[in-house]
């Protein structure tokens, strides 16, 4: 199931690095995270930017495949997602 | 080519084929007449109607032919919740029901009808407890859910379902589209539908199965066709032939169900381990005989099925850029599973382990090409 997290987890901490993945489709923004998740710390967050809607699917389920943490997922105004993801290892 | 696409349709059984083509010589008179040659048709028809209830568990009485299995699906559904008006407006059905049961959904909605829908966990198992509780509140006119599901091959809880929803005295529509023929009928239901097309029967018959005593009314304008369920001259030639198609899936599925379950479990063993990063999708032991589907990390899905094409294998998928409205599959997004790079292997009867065994041996290449083509580092 697919939720939509409101701002009351993980809102503490603003992300470290954001991917600018607007207008691009899945699997691309995958592909950035994943190369780009080890440029901030362990712990520290990536917002991915992202308005496919598989993004907003897959984003989580490859956090889970990869044993990262899917903190919460924010609507845009100008629609699409800021997808916030901590590195976790 | 190897045709692994039996979930959209399996191929006319070759028995089918015969009694089609024998029965457009007998059987192409209007049933509805007195004379020889409608006499003949209509015995051809109840003759036909008989043996497909008899394979899905139900009375002949009960049963009515269809344009598709879609039509069966909508008029089953609007037309249980036109019957049972007075009992309230409410629709329960889970999320992952094939589109013809969320359309028909969405327009009982925007008639002023009500939808609550079901969500479904990791494997796409419907949440019974949340379809319980929905089916018991005040005003639920009909629930709705599936054998088993027709893009991951789940098999739904359907007989606890259908006790849930007697005790709370509404109807259970199953649409039983991907096992009617392959597994043993559901039962507890009161509305069930299935497609021909789907068990090696020609396209153009869908079965609508009302239980007696299961209040329903058409939802469309009246008709004396196929007991005033469905409008429109009857498709004789192709109900014998769909008869026929059952028959044979029914009398072989014992043997043939289990040989080609052995070879699913064998792609959901060896992908994981022939390809990284792979997640293989849906219960690995409560599902289709026939089914399975699995998601490739950091692949296109179009790419992946148009390289496959190539090779000689005809294989559909549940990702978005496979799809015409660019979304992904509502069942894959329900399960929150990963929806790019999906692939959706079912096995036609009699598919060969050949096949199967060459379908392992290219894939590997295959996904790494697609990842390294788009710049993937693993």
């Amino acid at each position: 199931m697919t939720s939509r997290q409101t701002a009351a987890e993980g809102s503490t901490q603003p992300p470290a690095l954001t991917i600018d993945a607007l207008g691009k489709k899945c699997p691309i923004p995958i592909i950035m995270l994943a190369e780009q998740i080890n440029q901030v710390p362990r712990n520290g967050i990536v917002s991915v930017l992202a308005d496919d809607p598989a993004a907003f699917t897959d984003i989580p389920a490859w956090c889970r495949l990869k044993s990262h943490h899917h903190v919460a997922s924010y609507e845009l105004p100008g629609g699409g997602w800021a997808i916030h993801v901590r590195r976790n290892y | 080519m190897a045709y692994f696409d039996a979930a959209s349709t399996e191929p006319l059984h070759p028995q089918a084929r015969e009694a089609l083509i024998a029965a457009l010589d007998v059987g192409w008179a209007d049933p509805a007449r007195l004379y020889g040659p409608a006499r003949r048709a209509r015995m051809l028809l109840e003759q036909a109607r008989t043996e497909i209830a008899e394979a899905l568990g139900a009375r002949p009485d009960e049963v009515s032919f269809t344009a598709s299995g879609t039509q069966a699906v909508h008029l089953g559904v609007l037309g249980t919740l036109h019957g049972r008006r007075r009992a309230g407006r409410r629709l329960v059905t889970s999320a992952v029901e094939h589109s013809s049961v969320l359309h028909a959904a969405g327009i009982h909605e925007r008639d002023g009808g009500s939808v609550e829908t079901i969500g479904v966990g990791r494997t796409g198992v419907v949440d019974l407890a949340a379809f319980g509780e929905a089916v018991l509140a005040g005003g639920t006119a009909l629930a709705c859910l599936q054998s088993a599901n027709h893009e991951v091959g789940t098999v739904q809880p359907v007989a606890e379902a259908a006790a849930l929803c007697a005790g709370a005295g509404v109807p259970l529509l199953v649409d039983a589209a991907q096992t009617a023929g392959r597994m043993p009928p559901p039962d507890g239901w009161s509305v069930l539908t299935a497609s021909a097309h789907k068990w090696g029967g020609p396209a153009g018959v869908g079965v609508l199965v009302v239980r007696k005593g299961t209040r329903w009314r058409t939802p469309l304008p009246e008709d004396d066709r196929e007991r005033r369920r469905v409008p429109g001259f009857e498709n004789v030639p192709a109900i014998v032939a769909a008869a026929a198609a059952l028959r044979a899936m029914a009398a072989e599925s014992a043997q043939e169900s289990a040989r080609l379950s052995a070879l699913v479990d064998r792609i959901r063993r060896e992908v994981p381990r022939l390809v990284p990063d792979v997640e293989v999708i849906g219960d690995p032991v409560a599902r289709a005989p026939h089914i399975v589907t699995f998601s490739c990390l950091y692949v296109e899905g179009e790419a992946l099925l148009t390289e496959l094409d190539k090779a000689g294998f005809a294989i559909s998928s549940g990702s978005s850029c496979t799809a015409s409205t660019l979304r992904p599959s509502h069942v894959l997004e329900a399960m929150g599973v990963l929806t790019h790079g999906n692939v959706r292997v079912s096995l036609p009867q009699g598919a060969s382990g050949t096949d199967v065994d060459r379908f392992l041996a290219v894939l590997p290449d295959m996904v790494k090409r697609i990842r390294e083509d788009a710049g993937v580092r693993t």
